[in-house]
This record gives structure tokens, sequence and C-alpha cells, in this order.
């Protein structure tokens, strides 16, 4: 039997649509127990390679026939080696195109408004990484906001729709991704914003992204509100008064964490004052889009990641804890563990550092840990 | 550290260092060191764990100019 190669985008699917999928993940135990696809139709089995070199008879009878099984490794090689022992013992598998670090780097757009002057609004979902940014459209013009360091897919979506990136943005300096922001401002001429407080070490030159901050993509409104409390700079965007860009400070069931830059405990007043205060006097009726989701179960069933604020208001556990000092307690103590390379990837959002491309995706290995609940 | 066995899998990339790493341990015997360079970084963690897992004992482990060493006590 031949060995099925899968693409990330075909995995996306099984993700996405709840799909019934068997991944036999070869990758050693605790490179399984840190990260893996998600999804909630998946069932998993880790074994990894090496202890299948004598053969695959053990895991024969393991193996589900009423559903396709992915084989996945960290790259690619492993998978393929048990993919094709498995096929030559009759069995009909596929094995991951590129492994984990292509899942990784795998962003699936997804439409999640249309605009009131006919303009579109879009999320690109990082699956593997929990990641989303989005590009405002609007009369030949976009507006990126949040852009992971796969330029190339924001570039060319642009040119596909026939638009001029003008504007680039980042709510913050990004701790747990390496931003693609100032790559695709050099690429297009385009203006990259930056909150001030979060360039002090910067070593480049940006615009400064400040409250009330406004600019127009096309006749679409792009509004920036100062919602400092994951970094001393986070800024949120209403856009289109219609949509609010949450970037780290609020997600779908969590919120964001304080300690990233090292400042926990003076950045937890800024935190409770951005998501008790300055979000309530937002309208309700905004739709949250943040730059994180922590689980498959926060995507919605077109593959966007987006709910009301009002909903998330009466639901997510980060806005309900009435009690200052519980509140304190939750965002500083029994924090998850940082992501992987966190200060590295600080230092190459600034400029300071300049590790080549393969340095980067090793930087990027691994889950995203921005939030708490 | 001296070895009594070693082999070059530099160059090489996931699962061929370990592959070759299993065939050369065929011809080591029990209490003898092997070894074992490489470049693959991926490699790093998966010999040690391999090394567990088959019962061997990972001496010592080193890194420079980007090659990865790793001295393999056979179980």
């Amino acid at each position: 039997m031949t060995v099925r190669i899968m693409k990330p985008v075909e995995v996306a699917r099984y993700s996405i649509d709840k799909k019934p999928l068997y991944i036999l993940d070869v990758r050693n135990e605790d490179a399984f127990v840190d990260w893996k696809i998600e999804g909630e139709s998946i069932e998993y089995l880790n074994i990894p390679y090496f202890d299948l070199l004598d053969g695959v008879d053990e895991i024969k009878g393991e193996l589900p026939k009423d559903r396709d099984i992915l084989v996945v490794c960290a790259k690619e090689g492993s998978s393929q080696m048990i993919a094709e022992m498995l096929s030559e013992e009759g069995m009909d598998v596929a094995y991951l195109e590129g492994g984990m670090k292509a899942w990784s780097e795998y962003l699936e757009p997804v439409k999640v408004g249309t605009l009131k002057s006919g303009g579109e609004l879009y999320q690109f979902v990082r699956l593997g990484k929990g990641c989303l940014s989005y590009m405002v459209i609007d009369a030949g013009k976009a507006a990126v906001i949040d852009a992971t360091r796969m330029t190339d897919l924001f570039l060319d979506f642009a040119k596909e729709k026939g638009a001029t990136i003008e504007h680039v943005f980042d709510t913050h300096l990004h701790a747990d991704h390496i931003s693609g922001g100032r790559v695709i401002a050099e690429a297009t001429g385009a203006t990259y914003y930056l909150p001030s407080q979060d360039a002090e070490e910067v070593v480049f030159d940006y615009h400064k992204l400040g409250d009330g901050l406004r600019v127009t993509v096309g006749k679409t409104l792009v509004e920036a509100v100062f919602s400092p409390g994951h970094t001393s700079g986070s800024t949120s965007f209403v856009v289109d008064e219609s949509y609010l860009l949450t970037g780290d400070i609020l997600f779908i069931d969590s919120i964001g964490r304080p300690d990233l830059a090292g400042m926990a405990d003076d950045w937890v007043g800024d935190l409770r004052t951005t998501l008790y205060n300055r979000y309530e006097q937002l309208s309700e009726e905004l739709v949250v889009l943040p730059a994180h989701f922590m689980e498959m179960k926060e995507v919605n069933a077109d593959g966007s990641v987006a709910k009301k604020l009002s909903t998330l208001f009466s639901e997510n556990h980060g806005l309900q804890v009435e009690d200052e000092n519980e509140f304190r307690e939750l965002v500083t103590e029994n924090l998850p563990p940082q992501p992987n390379a966190y200060q590295e990837i600080r230092k190459t959002n600034m400029g300071v550092l300049t590790p080549d491309a393969e340095t980067q995706r090793e930087m990027e290995i691994g889950p995203n840990r921005c939030a708490v609940r | 550290m001296k070895a009594d066995h070693f082999l070059d899998a530099t160059g090489l990339s996931c699962p061929m260092p370990i592959v070759k790493t299993r065939n050369a341990m065929k011809d080591v015997n029990s209490g003898e060191i092997l070894e074992v360079k490489t470049t693959d970084k991926g490699a790093k963690a998966d010999l040690a764990a391999w090394t567990k897992s088959g019962g061997h004992e990972l001496l010592e482990q080193t890194e420079s100019d980007n090659v990865y060493t790793f001295f393999i006590k056979k179980g």
C-alpha cells in the first residue's frame, strides 16, 4: 500500500471540522506531552520512533480501522519511516509533510467579518501555536495586526486581494512568537507601529502607537485603545466600531499574564483596570478578536476565534473575579511555565538579536503560554 | 573521555542518527563505550531518550560548533 503524504492544510480540516483522526506521534514522550496537534476529534498514540525500529507489530493491533491514521514527528523523516513500515504491513496510513515544524508555521485564513463599507476583516489562525493575526482590507488598502514571521503569507494574501498594506501594528512586544511586522513594513513601505512603552530597548525606527490613534484603511476606521497589563504598552484596537482586537489582554476563556516582561506585581493593577474598567466603557456589542487561543474548543465551527464582549463579561473566567486580592493571586501565582525561549524572542522583536531563519523556527517550537485562567 | 567504538553520524538527519547508533551498538559489548557525533539538533533529546529506553547509560553529552557528541555505555 502506498504511503500518503498529508499537508498541514489538510490536517487543519480535521482539527477545525472535527473529523475523526488517529495520530501516531513518534516523537519522544517529553516533546509529545509538551505540545501536539490539537483537535476534539483526534485520538492519539505516542510511541517514539526509536522504540519501533525492530518492527511495528506491537502497535499494529492498536491502530483503528475506522478512522484515518496520521504519523507525526518533529520534522518528517521519522514519521515517513514509520509510515512506510506500517504500509509494508498492509496498513493505510499518511505522514505529516514537514512534521510539527510545518504544523507550527501553518496559518489558516478565516474571514471574520464584512465591514460597513464593504471591506473585509480576516483572521489568520495559527493552529499549531494558537496565535492569531489580522488583516483589515478595504478599497484596495490593508492593515496588518500582530503578524507572524511567516510574512510571505500576509504579503501574498494582500496581493491576491489587490490591496496595498499601508499600516502594520503590533498590539505589544511579543514574547511567545517572532513578529513579522517590521519585515512586512519594510517590504511594503507601510508604517510600523509599536507601543512606545514596550519599545524602550527597540533598536529600529517605528511609529509610536498611543491611545486614541486613529487610522483609516480605505474607509474603515481603526482606533487604538490603550489597554496595559500584559505589557506596560499593550494596546487594543477597535475596527469599524464593531470589532475589538484585544491582543494578549483578553482571550476567549482566559486573560493575559502580566509576567513575561518580568513585572507581574507592577502590572497586575494595570491589567485589572483594563479588564474591569477600560473595557467596561466600550460597547458590549463589540466582537472580541484576541491574539491567541488556548484550546480547540475556543475555535468556532467556521474556524474563527471570536466572541461578543458581552458574552465574555458573563463567561470568561478571568472577568468573574470580584475581589482584587484574589485577582492579584490569580495572575501572579501558579502561572504556567513561560514560553520556549521567550527572552530571546523578545530581544529578536526588539531587533537586538537577529537569529537566522532556522534558529527562529527552533525558538518558536512548543505551545504558546500567554494566558492565565 | 575515551571510547571503545566511534560512530560519525554528522550530516545525517532524523531518524538516521538513531538508526545508525542502534546498528553500531550491535558490535559493542556490554560495558563498552560508544562515541557518537551528530549535527542533528533533534537527535539531542532523542539520543538521550533512546539510550534510556534501550537500557544503556549516557555518560557524557557535549556540544561544540554545532556538533553534538555522546558517550554511551552499553547496558
